[in-house]
Protein backbone atom coordinates (compact mmCIF):
# COMPACT_ATOMS: atom_id res chain seq x y z
CA UNK A 1 0.00 0.00 0.00
CA UNK A 2 2.56 2.56 0.45
CA UNK A 3 3.87 1.40 -3.14
CA UNK A 4 1.02 2.99 -4.70
CA UNK A 5 1.38 6.06 -2.65
CA UNK A 6 5.16 6.25 -3.10
CA UNK A 7 3.86 5.41 -7.12
CA UNK A 8 1.03 9.26 -6.29
CA UNK A 9 4.33 10.63 -5.55
CA UNK A 10 6.97 9.48 -8.51
CA UNK A 11 4.06 10.38 -11.03
CA UNK A 12 3.50 13.96 -10.12
CA UNK A 13 7.63 14.75 -9.30
CA UNK A 14 8.46 13.08 -12.79
CA UNK A 15 5.39 15.16 -14.44
CA UNK A 16 6.67 18.34 -13.04
CA UNK A 17 9.97 17.83 -14.09
CA UNK A 18 9.01 16.72 -17.59
CA UNK A 19 7.15 19.23 -18.60
CA UNK A 20 9.51 22.14 -16.41
CA UNK A 21 12.48 20.50 -18.76
CA UNK A 22 11.44 21.04 -21.66
CA UNK A 23 9.35 23.94 -21.26
CA UNK A 24 12.62 25.92 -20.14
CA UNK A 25 14.73 24.51 -22.84
CA UNK A 26 14.07 27.70 -25.45
CA UNK A 27 14.51 30.12 -22.44
CA UNK A 28 17.79 27.93 -21.56
CA UNK A 29 19.36 27.83 -24.84
CA UNK A 30 18.45 31.41 -25.74
CA UNK A 31 16.63 30.75 -28.66
CA UNK A 32 13.84 33.27 -26.75
CA UNK A 33 13.89 35.50 -24.50
CA UNK A 34 11.52 34.76 -21.09
CA UNK A 35 9.83 38.30 -21.22
CA UNK A 36 9.32 37.86 -24.97
CA UNK A 37 7.40 34.76 -24.45
CA UNK A 38 5.31 36.57 -21.63
CA UNK A 39 4.09 39.62 -23.44
CA UNK A 40 5.46 38.97 -26.91
CA UNK A 41 1.97 39.82 -29.08
CA UNK A 42 3.67 38.27 -32.58
CA UNK A 43 3.27 34.86 -33.10
CA UNK A 44 5.37 33.87 -36.02
CA UNK A 45 7.03 30.47 -35.62
CA UNK A 46 7.89 30.18 -39.41
CA UNK A 47 8.90 33.62 -40.26
CA UNK A 48 12.45 34.27 -41.67
CA UNK A 49 12.88 35.75 -38.26
CA UNK A 50 10.73 33.41 -36.71
CA UNK A 51 8.80 35.75 -33.12
CA UNK A 52 7.11 33.37 -30.20
CA UNK A 53 5.19 35.65 -28.64
CA UNK A 54 2.81 34.04 -26.29
CA UNK A 55 0.84 36.82 -24.99
CA UNK A 56 -2.01 36.47 -27.38
CA UNK A 57 -2.87 32.59 -26.40
CA UNK A 58 -2.33 33.72 -22.57
CA UNK A 59 -4.74 36.73 -22.68
CA UNK A 60 -7.05 34.27 -24.74
CA UNK A 61 -7.15 31.77 -22.33
CA UNK A 62 -7.29 34.40 -18.88
CA UNK A 63 -10.35 36.24 -21.27
CA UNK A 64 -12.58 32.79 -21.68
CA UNK A 65 -11.77 31.63 -18.47
CA UNK A 66 -12.97 34.93 -16.34
CA UNK A 67 -16.02 35.32 -19.09
CA UNK A 68 -16.74 31.80 -18.66
CA UNK A 69 -16.45 32.29 -14.38
CA UNK A 70 -18.91 35.88 -14.96
CA UNK A 71 -21.89 34.05 -16.82
CA UNK A 72 -21.80 30.60 -14.49
CA UNK A 73 -21.30 31.91 -11.10
CA UNK A 74 -24.64 33.90 -10.54
CA UNK A 75 -26.48 31.00 -12.24
CA UNK A 76 -24.84 28.03 -10.13
CA UNK A 77 -25.32 30.19 -7.35
CA UNK A 78 -28.42 30.67 -7.86
CA UNK A 79 -28.97 27.02 -8.79
CA UNK A 80 -27.15 26.35 -4.84
CA UNK A 81 -29.87 28.71 -3.02
CA UNK A 82 -32.63 27.41 -5.08
CA UNK A 83 -31.64 23.67 -3.88
CA UNK A 84 -31.17 24.21 -0.49
CA UNK A 85 -33.43 27.81 0.67
CA UNK A 86 -36.14 28.24 -1.77
CA UNK A 87 -37.34 24.88 -2.06
CA UNK A 88 -35.02 21.68 -0.18
CA UNK A 89 -37.09 18.87 -1.05
CA UNK A 90 -37.75 18.88 -4.74
CA UNK A 91 -35.29 21.44 -5.52
CA UNK A 92 -32.74 19.00 -5.09
CA UNK A 93 -34.58 16.21 -6.49
CA UNK A 94 -34.81 17.99 -9.36
CA UNK A 95 -31.56 19.57 -9.59
CA UNK A 96 -28.93 17.08 -8.23
CA UNK A 97 -29.46 14.88 -11.13
CA UNK A 98 -29.47 17.65 -13.74
CA UNK A 99 -25.70 18.81 -12.03
CA UNK A 100 -24.70 15.26 -12.27
CA UNK A 101 -25.48 14.75 -15.86
CA UNK A 102 -24.14 18.36 -16.84
CA UNK A 103 -20.72 17.17 -15.30
CA UNK A 104 -20.75 13.53 -16.94
CA UNK A 105 -21.23 14.69 -20.36
CA UNK A 106 -17.43 14.83 -22.34
CA UNK A 107 -16.45 17.74 -23.43
CA UNK A 108 -16.02 16.90 -27.01
CA UNK A 109 -19.72 16.69 -26.94
CA UNK A 110 -20.05 19.98 -25.90
CA UNK A 111 -17.69 21.54 -28.38
CA UNK A 112 -19.70 19.81 -30.76
CA UNK A 113 -22.90 21.20 -29.49
CA UNK A 114 -21.26 24.51 -29.19
CA UNK A 115 -20.22 23.99 -32.92
CA UNK A 116 -23.56 23.31 -34.37
CA UNK A 117 -25.40 25.33 -32.26
CA UNK A 118 -23.95 28.27 -30.45
CA UNK A 119 -21.34 29.32 -33.24
CA UNK A 120 -24.34 29.56 -35.83
CA UNK A 121 -26.94 31.59 -33.49
CA UNK A 122 -24.23 34.01 -32.87
CA UNK A 123 -23.57 33.98 -36.77
CA UNK A 124 -27.02 34.71 -37.26
CA UNK A 125 -27.69 37.28 -34.53
CA UNK A 126 -24.81 38.94 -34.02
CA UNK A 127 -21.52 40.19 -35.90
CA UNK A 128 -18.63 38.46 -36.79
CA UNK A 129 -18.49 34.54 -37.48
CA UNK A 130 -20.10 32.60 -34.81
CA UNK A 131 -16.86 31.60 -34.01
CA UNK A 132 -14.78 33.43 -31.13
CA UNK A 133 -14.27 34.68 -27.84
CA UNK A 134 -18.24 34.94 -26.92
CA UNK A 135 -18.67 31.02 -28.49
CA UNK A 136 -15.66 29.92 -26.39
CA UNK A 137 -17.12 31.12 -22.59
CA UNK A 138 -20.71 30.20 -23.40
CA UNK A 139 -19.32 26.81 -23.97
CA UNK A 140 -17.10 26.88 -20.77
CA UNK A 141 -20.10 28.23 -18.56
CA UNK A 142 -22.21 25.58 -19.10
CA UNK A 143 -19.01 22.95 -18.62
CA UNK A 144 -17.90 24.68 -15.64
CA UNK A 145 -21.80 25.63 -14.40
CA UNK A 146 -21.71 21.81 -12.06
CA UNK A 147 -18.84 22.44 -10.48
CA UNK A 148 -19.26 25.40 -8.89
CA UNK A 149 -23.35 24.51 -8.16
CA UNK A 150 -21.78 21.61 -6.27
CA UNK A 151 -19.65 23.24 -4.05
CA UNK A 152 -21.98 25.86 -3.50
CA UNK A 153 -24.93 23.83 -2.59
CA UNK A 154 -22.56 21.89 -0.22
CA UNK A 155 -21.32 25.10 1.46
CA UNK A 156 -24.86 26.48 2.12
CA UNK A 157 -25.76 23.54 3.48
CA UNK A 158 -23.37 22.81 5.92
CA UNK A 159 -24.34 26.28 6.82
CA UNK A 160 -25.30 26.13 11.00
CA UNK A 161 -29.34 26.00 10.94
CA UNK A 162 -29.88 28.65 13.81
CA UNK A 163 -27.73 31.22 11.96
CA UNK A 164 -30.92 31.51 9.74
CA UNK A 165 -33.52 31.15 12.64
CA UNK A 166 -32.41 34.25 14.34
CA UNK A 167 -32.24 36.26 11.19
CA UNK A 168 -36.16 35.21 10.52
CA UNK A 169 -36.71 35.67 14.11
CA UNK A 170 -35.54 39.37 13.61
CA UNK A 171 -38.67 39.62 11.38
CA UNK A 172 -36.05 39.43 7.75
CA UNK A 173 -37.31 38.25 4.78
CA UNK A 174 -36.05 35.20 2.93
CA UNK A 175 -33.66 37.61 0.80
CA UNK A 176 -32.80 39.63 3.51
CA UNK A 177 -31.58 36.29 4.94
CA UNK A 178 -29.73 35.32 2.33
CA UNK A 179 -28.26 38.56 0.80
CA UNK A 180 -26.90 39.49 4.21
CA UNK A 181 -26.32 36.55 6.33
CA UNK A 182 -25.97 33.43 4.06
CA UNK A 183 -24.08 34.71 1.21
CA UNK A 184 -21.55 36.82 3.53
CA UNK A 185 -20.90 33.92 5.18
CA UNK A 186 -20.09 31.17 2.81
CA UNK A 187 -18.58 33.64 0.57
CA UNK A 188 -14.90 32.07 0.82
CA UNK A 189 -16.85 28.28 0.28
CA UNK A 190 -18.74 29.57 -2.58
CA UNK A 191 -15.15 31.31 -4.13
CA UNK A 192 -13.76 27.79 -3.41
CA UNK A 193 -16.14 26.66 -6.32
CA UNK A 194 -15.82 29.47 -8.45
CA UNK A 195 -11.90 29.34 -8.32
CA UNK A 196 -12.31 24.99 -9.28
CA UNK A 197 -14.56 26.20 -12.08
CA UNK A 198 -12.26 28.44 -13.34
CA UNK A 199 -9.26 25.88 -13.36
CA UNK A 200 -11.40 23.85 -14.78
CA UNK A 201 -12.51 26.52 -17.56
CA UNK A 202 -8.05 27.34 -18.25
CA UNK A 203 -7.25 23.85 -18.41
CA UNK A 204 -10.03 22.44 -21.11
CA UNK A 205 -8.75 22.36 -24.42
CA UNK A 206 -11.01 20.25 -26.86
CA UNK A 207 -14.41 22.11 -26.02
CA UNK A 208 -12.33 25.63 -26.61
CA UNK A 209 -10.03 24.70 -29.44
CA UNK A 210 -13.69 23.76 -31.88
CA UNK A 211 -15.10 26.53 -31.08
CA UNK A 212 -12.94 29.89 -30.72
CA UNK A 213 -11.25 29.79 -34.19
CA UNK A 214 -7.85 29.52 -33.41
CA UNK A 215 -6.36 33.26 -34.52
CA UNK A 216 -2.86 33.90 -33.06
CA UNK A 217 -3.97 37.46 -32.19
CA UNK A 218 -5.28 39.39 -29.38
CA UNK A 219 -8.91 39.74 -30.18
CA UNK A 220 -10.58 43.70 -30.07
CA UNK A 221 -14.07 41.84 -29.97
CA UNK A 222 -15.77 39.41 -28.23
CA UNK A 223 -16.84 38.13 -31.25
CA UNK A 224 -13.76 37.42 -33.19
CA UNK A 225 -11.55 34.69 -33.52
CA UNK A 226 -8.93 34.03 -30.68
CA UNK A 227 -6.76 31.33 -29.31
CA UNK A 228 -6.16 29.58 -25.71
CA UNK A 229 -2.99 27.94 -24.39
CA UNK A 230 -4.86 25.04 -24.75
CA UNK A 231 -5.67 25.07 -28.31
CA UNK A 232 -2.85 26.22 -29.42
CA UNK A 233 -1.25 22.70 -27.71
CA UNK A 234 -3.70 20.50 -29.20
CA UNK A 235 -3.44 22.36 -33.56
CA UNK A 236 0.27 22.27 -32.69
CA UNK A 237 1.90 19.65 -30.64
CA UNK A 238 1.08 16.69 -33.36
CA UNK A 239 2.48 18.88 -36.30
CA UNK A 240 5.98 20.48 -35.17
CA UNK A 241 9.15 18.20 -34.81
CA UNK A 242 10.13 17.51 -31.23
CA UNK A 243 12.94 19.56 -30.01
CA UNK A 244 12.15 22.43 -32.55
CA UNK A 245 12.20 26.02 -31.37
CA UNK A 246 8.58 26.03 -31.76
CA UNK A 247 7.74 22.79 -30.11
CA UNK A 248 9.76 24.00 -27.20
CA UNK A 249 7.34 26.91 -26.97
CA UNK A 250 4.30 24.95 -27.32
CA UNK A 251 6.22 23.06 -24.00
CA UNK A 252 6.57 26.85 -22.44
CA UNK A 253 2.81 27.17 -23.01
CA UNK A 254 2.15 23.82 -21.32
CA UNK A 255 4.54 25.10 -18.59
CA UNK A 256 2.66 28.01 -17.97
CA UNK A 257 -0.86 25.85 -17.66
CA UNK A 258 0.79 24.01 -15.15
CA UNK A 259 1.53 26.64 -12.91
CA UNK A 260 -1.74 28.14 -13.37
CA UNK A 261 -2.88 24.62 -11.66
CA UNK A 262 -0.54 25.51 -9.06
CA UNK A 263 -1.83 28.86 -8.69
CA UNK A 264 -5.69 27.79 -8.44
CA UNK A 265 -4.51 24.92 -5.80
CA UNK A 266 -2.93 27.25 -4.07
CA UNK A 267 -6.38 29.85 -4.22
CA UNK A 268 -8.42 27.23 -3.04
CA UNK A 269 -6.08 25.86 0.22
CA UNK A 270 -5.91 29.97 1.12
CA UNK A 271 -9.78 30.15 0.71
CA UNK A 272 -10.42 26.95 2.90
CA UNK A 273 -8.12 28.13 5.35
CA UNK A 274 -10.43 31.29 5.81
CA UNK A 275 -13.82 29.02 5.79
CA UNK A 276 -12.19 27.19 8.93
CA UNK A 277 -12.36 30.40 10.96
CA UNK B 1 -37.69 49.14 -2.02
CA UNK B 2 -39.80 47.30 0.54
CA UNK B 3 -37.98 44.68 1.58
CA UNK B 4 -41.28 42.58 0.56
CA UNK B 5 -40.46 43.43 -2.75
CA UNK B 6 -37.07 42.67 -2.86
CA UNK B 7 -37.66 39.77 -1.52
CA UNK B 8 -40.64 38.84 -4.16
CA UNK B 9 -37.95 40.08 -7.12
CA UNK B 10 -34.86 38.18 -5.37
CA UNK B 11 -36.77 34.61 -5.22
CA UNK B 12 -38.27 35.13 -9.10
CA UNK B 13 -34.82 35.73 -10.49
CA UNK B 14 -33.26 32.63 -8.45
CA UNK B 15 -35.96 30.43 -9.23
CA UNK B 16 -35.74 31.07 -13.29
CA UNK B 17 -32.16 31.01 -13.03
CA UNK B 18 -32.00 27.37 -11.40
CA UNK B 19 -35.01 26.24 -14.18
CA UNK B 20 -32.71 27.66 -16.89
CA UNK B 21 -30.01 25.35 -15.89
CA UNK B 22 -32.73 22.49 -15.91
CA UNK B 23 -33.36 23.54 -19.40
CA UNK B 24 -29.70 23.63 -20.75
CA UNK B 25 -29.56 20.28 -19.68
CA UNK B 26 -32.80 19.06 -21.03
CA UNK B 27 -32.22 21.12 -24.34
CA UNK B 28 -28.79 19.79 -24.55
CA UNK B 29 -29.37 15.98 -24.20
CA UNK B 30 -32.68 16.48 -26.02
CA UNK B 31 -30.77 18.04 -29.01
CA UNK B 32 -27.50 15.16 -29.07
CA UNK B 33 -30.02 12.53 -28.78
CA UNK B 34 -32.72 13.76 -31.54
CA UNK B 35 -30.00 14.94 -33.60
CA UNK B 36 -28.16 11.64 -33.11
CA UNK B 37 -30.36 8.77 -33.01
CA UNK B 38 -31.55 9.13 -35.81
CA UNK B 39 -28.19 8.73 -37.41
CA UNK B 40 -27.76 5.18 -35.23
CA UNK B 41 -27.84 1.52 -36.55
CA UNK B 42 -26.23 -1.28 -36.00
CA UNK B 43 -24.21 -0.78 -39.49
CA UNK B 44 -23.15 3.04 -38.13
CA UNK B 45 -21.86 1.17 -34.52
CA UNK B 46 -19.63 -1.71 -36.23
CA UNK B 47 -18.60 -0.76 -39.32
CA UNK B 48 -15.20 1.26 -39.89
CA UNK B 49 -14.67 5.11 -40.50
CA UNK B 50 -14.63 6.32 -43.92
CA UNK B 51 -12.09 8.90 -44.71
CA UNK B 52 -13.74 10.76 -48.17
CA UNK B 53 -17.05 9.09 -48.65
CA UNK B 54 -20.09 9.12 -46.73
CA UNK B 55 -21.45 6.14 -44.66
CA UNK B 56 -18.56 5.45 -42.37
CA UNK B 57 -19.27 4.56 -39.07
CA UNK B 58 -17.24 4.01 -35.58
CA UNK B 59 -16.74 0.32 -35.17
CA UNK B 60 -13.54 0.22 -34.54
CA UNK B 61 -13.32 3.33 -31.95
CA UNK B 62 -16.36 1.95 -29.97
CA UNK B 63 -14.18 -1.06 -29.17
CA UNK B 64 -10.78 1.17 -28.59
CA UNK B 65 -12.81 3.19 -26.02
CA UNK B 66 -14.53 -0.13 -24.25
CA UNK B 67 -10.66 -1.60 -24.20
CA UNK B 68 -9.20 1.06 -23.38
CA UNK B 69 -11.54 1.65 -20.40
CA UNK B 70 -11.00 -2.11 -18.90
CA UNK B 71 -7.34 -1.70 -19.33
CA UNK B 72 -7.13 1.25 -17.41
CA UNK B 73 -9.70 -0.03 -14.51
CA UNK B 74 -7.57 -3.33 -14.30
CA UNK B 75 -3.99 -0.71 -13.81
CA UNK B 76 -6.05 1.72 -11.61
CA UNK B 77 -8.77 0.18 -9.08
CA UNK B 78 -6.16 -1.97 -7.47
CA UNK B 79 -3.55 1.10 -6.69
CA UNK B 80 -6.48 3.69 -6.01
CA UNK B 81 -7.58 0.90 -3.51
CA UNK B 82 -4.18 0.58 -2.02
CA UNK B 83 -3.57 4.29 -1.69
CA UNK B 84 -7.14 4.94 -0.66
CA UNK B 85 -6.63 1.85 1.95
CA UNK B 86 -3.44 3.84 3.16
CA UNK B 87 -4.46 7.10 3.44
CA UNK B 88 -8.22 6.02 5.12
CA UNK B 89 -6.21 4.04 7.45
CA UNK B 90 -2.70 3.61 7.86
CA UNK B 91 -1.31 6.85 7.15
CA UNK B 92 -0.96 9.21 10.81
CA UNK B 93 -1.43 12.69 10.30
CA UNK B 94 1.43 14.71 9.82
CA UNK B 95 3.36 16.39 7.12
CA UNK B 96 4.07 13.44 4.77
CA UNK B 97 0.33 12.78 5.05
CA UNK B 98 -0.32 16.72 4.42
CA UNK B 99 1.81 16.40 1.58
CA UNK B 100 0.38 13.16 0.10
CA UNK B 101 -2.86 14.72 0.09
CA UNK B 102 -1.53 18.03 -1.93
CA UNK B 103 -0.11 15.45 -4.29
CA UNK B 104 -3.42 13.65 -4.77
CA UNK B 105 -5.56 17.64 -5.33
CA UNK B 106 -3.11 18.79 -7.30
CA UNK B 107 -2.82 15.48 -9.39
CA UNK B 108 -6.38 15.46 -9.89
CA UNK B 109 -6.98 19.13 -10.78
CA UNK B 110 -4.45 19.03 -13.76
CA UNK B 111 -5.56 19.93 -17.34
CA UNK B 112 -5.70 16.38 -18.63
CA UNK B 113 -3.89 17.96 -22.03
CA UNK B 114 -1.01 18.57 -19.51
CA UNK B 115 -1.51 14.71 -18.57
CA UNK B 116 -1.59 13.87 -22.17
CA UNK B 117 2.00 15.71 -22.80
CA UNK B 118 3.46 13.90 -20.09
CA UNK B 119 2.19 10.67 -21.42
CA UNK B 120 3.65 12.07 -24.84
CA UNK B 121 7.18 13.00 -23.48
CA UNK B 122 7.60 9.49 -20.89
CA UNK B 123 5.46 6.65 -22.19
CA UNK B 124 5.53 7.18 -25.79
CA UNK B 125 8.68 8.87 -26.13
CA UNK B 126 11.03 7.93 -23.60
CA UNK B 127 9.48 4.37 -23.22
CA UNK B 128 9.14 3.76 -26.33
CA UNK B 129 5.89 2.27 -26.64
CA UNK B 130 4.46 4.68 -29.61
CA UNK B 131 0.90 5.38 -30.00
CA UNK B 132 -0.71 2.55 -28.16
CA UNK B 133 -3.42 1.52 -26.36
CA UNK B 134 -1.01 0.79 -23.28
CA UNK B 135 0.36 4.36 -23.36
CA UNK B 136 -3.39 5.44 -23.63
CA UNK B 137 -4.03 3.32 -20.77
CA UNK B 138 -1.15 4.58 -18.43
CA UNK B 139 -2.14 8.00 -19.21
CA UNK B 140 -5.65 7.66 -18.38
CA UNK B 141 -4.31 5.96 -15.06
CA UNK B 142 -2.42 9.41 -14.08
CA UNK B 143 -5.95 10.83 -14.77
CA UNK B 144 -7.82 8.54 -13.02
CA UNK B 145 -6.11 7.21 -9.89
CA UNK B 146 -6.07 10.51 -7.66
CA UNK B 147 -9.84 10.40 -8.30
CA UNK B 148 -9.84 6.55 -7.30
CA UNK B 149 -7.60 7.25 -3.98
CA UNK B 150 -10.23 10.03 -2.93
CA UNK B 151 -13.39 7.77 -3.92
CA UNK B 152 -11.82 5.13 -1.29
CA UNK B 153 -10.64 7.47 1.28
CA UNK B 154 -14.10 8.87 1.21
CA UNK B 155 -15.97 5.21 1.25
CA UNK B 156 -13.60 4.00 4.06
CA UNK B 157 -13.77 7.16 6.12
CA UNK B 158 -18.35 6.79 5.83
CA UNK B 159 -17.66 3.52 7.49
CA UNK B 160 -19.20 4.02 11.03
CA UNK B 161 -16.71 3.83 14.01
CA UNK B 162 -18.90 1.52 16.15
CA UNK B 163 -17.79 -1.09 13.14
CA UNK B 164 -14.17 -0.82 13.99
CA UNK B 165 -14.14 -0.97 17.30
CA UNK B 166 -16.31 -3.73 17.80
CA UNK B 167 -13.43 -5.39 15.14
CA UNK B 168 -11.05 -4.31 17.82
CA UNK B 169 -13.13 -4.92 20.59
CA UNK B 170 -13.30 -9.19 19.13
CA UNK B 171 -9.59 -8.78 18.93
CA UNK B 172 -9.13 -8.78 14.99
CA UNK B 173 -6.09 -7.85 13.09
CA UNK B 174 -5.82 -4.42 11.63
CA UNK B 175 -5.76 -6.38 8.80
CA UNK B 176 -8.69 -8.76 9.34
CA UNK B 177 -10.49 -5.35 9.70
CA UNK B 178 -10.18 -4.12 6.89
CA UNK B 179 -10.51 -6.68 4.33
CA UNK B 180 -13.79 -8.44 6.38
CA UNK B 181 -15.04 -5.19 8.09
CA UNK B 182 -14.72 -1.86 6.66
CA UNK B 183 -13.85 -2.89 2.60
CA UNK B 184 -17.89 -4.93 2.82
CA UNK B 185 -19.13 -1.75 4.09
CA UNK B 186 -17.26 0.71 1.55
CA UNK B 187 -17.73 -1.68 -1.28
CA UNK B 188 -20.87 -0.33 -2.68
CA UNK B 189 -19.89 3.19 -2.35
CA UNK B 190 -16.40 2.32 -4.95
CA UNK B 191 -18.07 0.46 -6.72
CA UNK B 192 -20.80 3.46 -7.99
CA UNK B 193 -17.38 5.83 -7.59
CA UNK B 194 -15.38 3.81 -9.60
CA UNK B 195 -18.25 3.42 -12.59
CA UNK B 196 -18.94 7.18 -12.54
CA UNK B 197 -15.14 7.67 -12.76
CA UNK B 198 -15.01 5.01 -15.98
CA UNK B 199 -18.15 7.15 -17.64
CA UNK B 200 -14.93 10.29 -17.04
CA UNK B 201 -12.48 8.26 -18.56
CA UNK B 202 -14.81 7.11 -21.69
CA UNK B 203 -15.18 10.66 -22.63
CA UNK B 204 -11.69 11.81 -22.45
CA UNK B 205 -10.34 12.69 -25.53
CA UNK B 206 -7.43 15.53 -24.74
CA UNK B 207 -5.49 13.26 -22.67
CA UNK B 208 -5.35 10.44 -25.19
CA UNK B 209 -4.61 12.19 -28.34
CA UNK B 210 -1.29 12.35 -27.89
CA UNK B 211 -1.13 8.72 -26.01
CA UNK B 212 -3.19 6.56 -27.65
CA UNK B 213 -2.74 8.23 -31.01
CA UNK B 214 -5.39 9.50 -33.59
CA UNK B 215 -5.80 6.79 -35.72
CA UNK B 216 -6.95 3.28 -35.59
CA UNK B 217 -5.27 0.53 -37.97
CA UNK B 218 -7.57 -1.85 -40.02
CA UNK B 219 -8.86 -4.70 -37.23
CA UNK B 220 -9.41 -7.97 -38.03
CA UNK B 221 -12.25 -8.85 -35.65
CA UNK B 222 -11.55 -12.77 -36.26
CA UNK B 223 -7.89 -13.07 -34.90
CA UNK B 224 -8.04 -12.51 -31.53
CA UNK B 225 -4.39 -13.45 -30.68
CA UNK B 226 -2.98 -10.53 -28.77
CA UNK B 227 0.18 -10.43 -30.50
CA UNK B 228 -0.59 -10.16 -34.19
CA UNK B 229 -0.46 -6.60 -35.42
CA UNK B 230 -4.36 -5.97 -36.95
CA UNK B 231 -5.52 -8.47 -33.88
CA UNK B 232 -8.04 -6.11 -32.04
CA UNK B 233 -6.61 -7.38 -28.73
CA UNK B 234 -3.13 -6.33 -29.23
CA UNK B 235 -2.45 -3.11 -26.53
CA UNK B 236 0.77 -2.14 -28.56
CA UNK B 237 -1.56 -1.13 -31.43
CA UNK B 238 -2.28 2.69 -32.02
CA UNK B 239 -5.98 3.09 -30.87
CA UNK B 240 -8.16 6.21 -31.46
CA UNK B 241 -11.24 6.37 -29.20
CA UNK B 242 -14.79 7.49 -29.92
CA UNK B 243 -14.14 10.96 -28.03
CA UNK B 244 -11.18 11.48 -30.28
CA UNK B 245 -12.97 10.25 -32.92
CA UNK B 246 -15.68 12.96 -32.81
CA UNK B 247 -13.25 15.79 -31.97
CA UNK B 248 -11.42 14.54 -34.98
CA UNK B 249 -14.18 14.37 -37.24
CA UNK B 250 -15.26 17.98 -36.18
CA UNK B 251 -12.23 19.86 -36.80
CA UNK B 252 -10.38 18.07 -39.61
CA UNK B 253 -13.36 15.75 -41.37
CA UNK B 254 -13.55 15.71 -44.73
CA UNK B 255 -16.27 13.15 -45.50
CA UNK B 256 -19.79 15.03 -46.56
CA UNK B 257 -21.58 13.51 -43.34
CA UNK B 258 -19.06 14.41 -41.13
CA UNK B 259 -21.80 16.62 -39.16
CA UNK B 260 -23.80 13.34 -38.68
CA UNK B 261 -20.97 11.37 -37.65
CA UNK B 262 -20.26 13.65 -35.15
CA UNK B 263 -23.45 13.92 -33.94
CA UNK B 264 -24.25 9.78 -34.11
CA UNK B 265 -21.07 9.50 -31.65
CA UNK B 266 -21.92 11.60 -29.62
CA UNK B 267 -25.07 10.49 -29.14
CA UNK B 268 -23.70 6.96 -28.49
CA UNK B 269 -21.05 8.44 -26.09
CA UNK B 270 -23.49 10.60 -23.63
CA UNK B 271 -25.94 7.10 -23.95
CA UNK B 272 -23.17 5.68 -22.69
CA UNK B 273 -22.12 7.73 -20.49
CA UNK B 274 -25.83 7.49 -18.93
CA UNK B 275 -25.75 4.15 -19.20
CA UNK B 276 -22.76 3.95 -16.45
CA UNK B 277 -24.43 6.94 -14.30
CA UNK B 278 -27.52 3.93 -14.36
CA UNK B 279 -25.48 1.04 -13.63
CA UNK B 280 -23.30 2.92 -10.86
CA UNK B 281 -26.48 3.44 -9.04
CA UNK B 282 -28.26 0.06 -9.45
CA UNK B 283 -25.16 -1.78 -9.36
CA UNK B 284 -24.21 -0.07 -5.91
CA UNK B 285 -27.53 -0.84 -4.30
CA UNK B 286 -27.56 -4.44 -5.46
CA UNK B 287 -23.67 -5.46 -3.95
CA UNK B 288 -24.78 -3.11 -0.53
CA UNK B 289 -27.95 -5.44 -0.52
CA UNK B 290 -25.19 -8.73 -1.53
CA UNK B 291 -23.17 -7.97 1.31
CA UNK B 292 -25.09 -6.16 4.38
CA UNK B 293 -28.23 -8.09 4.48
CA UNK B 294 -29.77 -5.04 4.68
CA UNK B 295 -33.06 -4.01 2.83
CA UNK B 296 -32.57 -0.44 2.07
CA UNK B 297 -29.40 2.18 0.80
CA UNK B 298 -29.50 5.10 2.58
Amino acid sequence: MSFCVLLLIVIIISMVYFVASKGVANFVNGEVKVSEFLFGTKWSPEADTPSYGAFPFISGSFLVTLLAALIASPLSICAALFMTEIVPGWGKKLLQPVIELLSGIPSVVYGFVGLSVIVPFLRDTLPGQGIGVAAGALVLSVMILPTITSVAADALASLPQNLKESSFALGATRWQTISRVILPTTFPAIMTGVVLGMARAFGEALAVQMVIGNAPFVPHSLFESASTLTSVITLGMGNTTMGSPQNNALWSMALVLMLMTFVFVLLVRMLERRNKI
Amino acid sequence: MKPRTANKIATVVIVTFALLIVAILVSLLGYILIRGMSHISWDFLTSAPQKIRAGGGVGPQLFNSLFLLVLTLIITVPLGLGAGIFMAEYARPGKLTNFIRLVVEVLSSFPSIIVGLFGLLLIVNTFNLGFSLISGALALTFFNLPLMVRITEQAFRTVPKQQKEAGFALGLSKWKIVTSVLLPVALPTIITGTILSAGRVFGEAAALMFTAGMSSPRLDFSNWNPLSPSSPLNPFRPAETLAVHIWKVNSEGLAPDALQIAAGASAVLVLTVLIFNLAARYFGRFIYRKLTASKRMS
